[in-house]
């Protein structure tokens, strides 16, 4: 059974994703990182049919854990929508928005059939081994494309406070979630730690997203060279 | 093998992208100047070194908590005590990083004290609705 740490984090983290939207709201760029806003709503929504779940079968109910891991799989593609959306914010002035989400959406169809194809091999191992290596999957490609935009951005010598905030923040949650299902895959053993990352990485993500809309403007700027770990 | 090279790659990007959060955050500020009351308070005039980061966090505990700066807050605290760790540990064997981590120590020090001034500032906005109420 959960804890009250644990259940403080669920109840934090669902409050911040829904607090990101309000957020977004009030502070007028819902539209513009609208993909951004409908993943968020969809985590929020996910948070509730887990506690929902949760409390009608229990944390060790196969119910709880289906429903877990396959809302994972939903968020992360969810989320690749996101990343969608940010790299049209980035690309919009090179008009190169819609070939890159050709190529992102190729990418995803084929993530998912690789891991498929994986599955597909293993049906009645599926939970206890292969749908990690789905998630564990979805999320590396997600990273790569996060460090692929991340790359971009200081290549275009992109200043905009809040889009670079963003994406660095997006780019700490996938690391974390894909070395934790990494992690999980390796070490089954250390529970300890695979078992909390992915909710605390869960609401970091809400959390700076949140200051990124509050504290700064589209508009607001800083010196791109100034980001680079290696000196420019 | 597959989640091994996984893990090292997600360990090493988490790394990177942490690190360039953190300066995110510190590049938004570095541009403001403090205020001569700050500057008289916690005697930083322009540039503040590493070692002011304690002193000046317990100046900041001192005033009341603005919600929109605590993340940011703890952000550069855990990055101040990654560099430490860095610079005591790597720094030792190449002194060049060692450098490097004390001026980013330093950078996160001025972080903290533009925090510190706009938490004091707050203050006495709130002090003044106070009085004119």
């Amino acid at each position: 059974m959960p804890g009250p740490l644990e259940y403080s984090i669920w109840f934090l983290g669902a409050l911040f994703e829904a607090a990101v939207v309000v957020c977004s709201l009030l502070r007028g760029p819902f539209r513009r990182y609208f993909t951004l806003n409908l993943y968020m709503s969809m985590s929020f929504l996910v948070t509730l049919g887990r506690y929902f779940v949760f409390t009608k079968h229990g944390l060790t109910s196969p119910e709880y854990t289906y429903f877990y891991y396959y809302s994972d799989a939903i968020l992360t593609i969810c989320l690749y929508f996101a990343l969608m959306g940010l790299y049209a914010i980035v690309f919009e002035e090179l008009q190169a928005a819609l070939r890159l989400r050709v190529f992102m959406m190729l990418l995803l169809i084929g993530t998912t059939l690789f891991s498929y194809s994986v599955v597909h091999q293993s049906e009645a191992r599926m939970l206890t081994h292969y749908i990690v290596e789905i998630s564990q999957n979805l999320y590396f490609v997600g990273l790569v494309l996060t460090y692929v935009l991340w790359a971009a951005l200081l290549k275009l010598h992109e200043s905009r406070v809040r889009v670079i905030q963003i994406v660095l923040s997006l780019g700490v949650y996938f690391s974390i979630n894909a070395a934790n299902y990494a992690l999980h895959n390796a070490y089954p053993n250390l529970r300890v730690i695979w078992e909390y990352l992915p909710p605390v990485a869960g609401m970091l993500l809400p959390v700076a997203w949140i200051y990124a809309f509050m504290r700064f403007d589209e508009e607001a700027r800083l010196t791109p060279a100034r980001l680079a770990v290696v000196p420019r | 093998m597959m989640a091994g090279v996984i893990l090292v790659f997600s360990v090493a990007a988490l790394m990177q992208f942490f690190v360039s959060y953190c300066r995110s955050l510190i590049a938004a500020s570095s541009r403001r100047a403090l205020s001569p009351d700050v500057q008289d308070v916690i005697g930083i005039e322009r540039g503040a070194k590493g070692e002011d980061f304690e002193r000046v966090m317990q100046f900041l505990h001192l005033c009341p908590e603005r919600r929109e700066d605590r993340n940011g807050i703890q952000a550069i605290g855990a990055y101040f005590r990654l560099l430490g760790a860095v610079g005591k540990t790597l720094g030792t064997l190449l002194p060049s990083l060692r450098v490097w981590t004390e001026l980013e120590r330093s950078q996160c020090a001025y972080f903290v004290a533009v925090a510190l001034d706009r938490r004091i500032a707050y203050s006495r906005d709130m002090l003044a609705d106070q009085m004119s109420a």
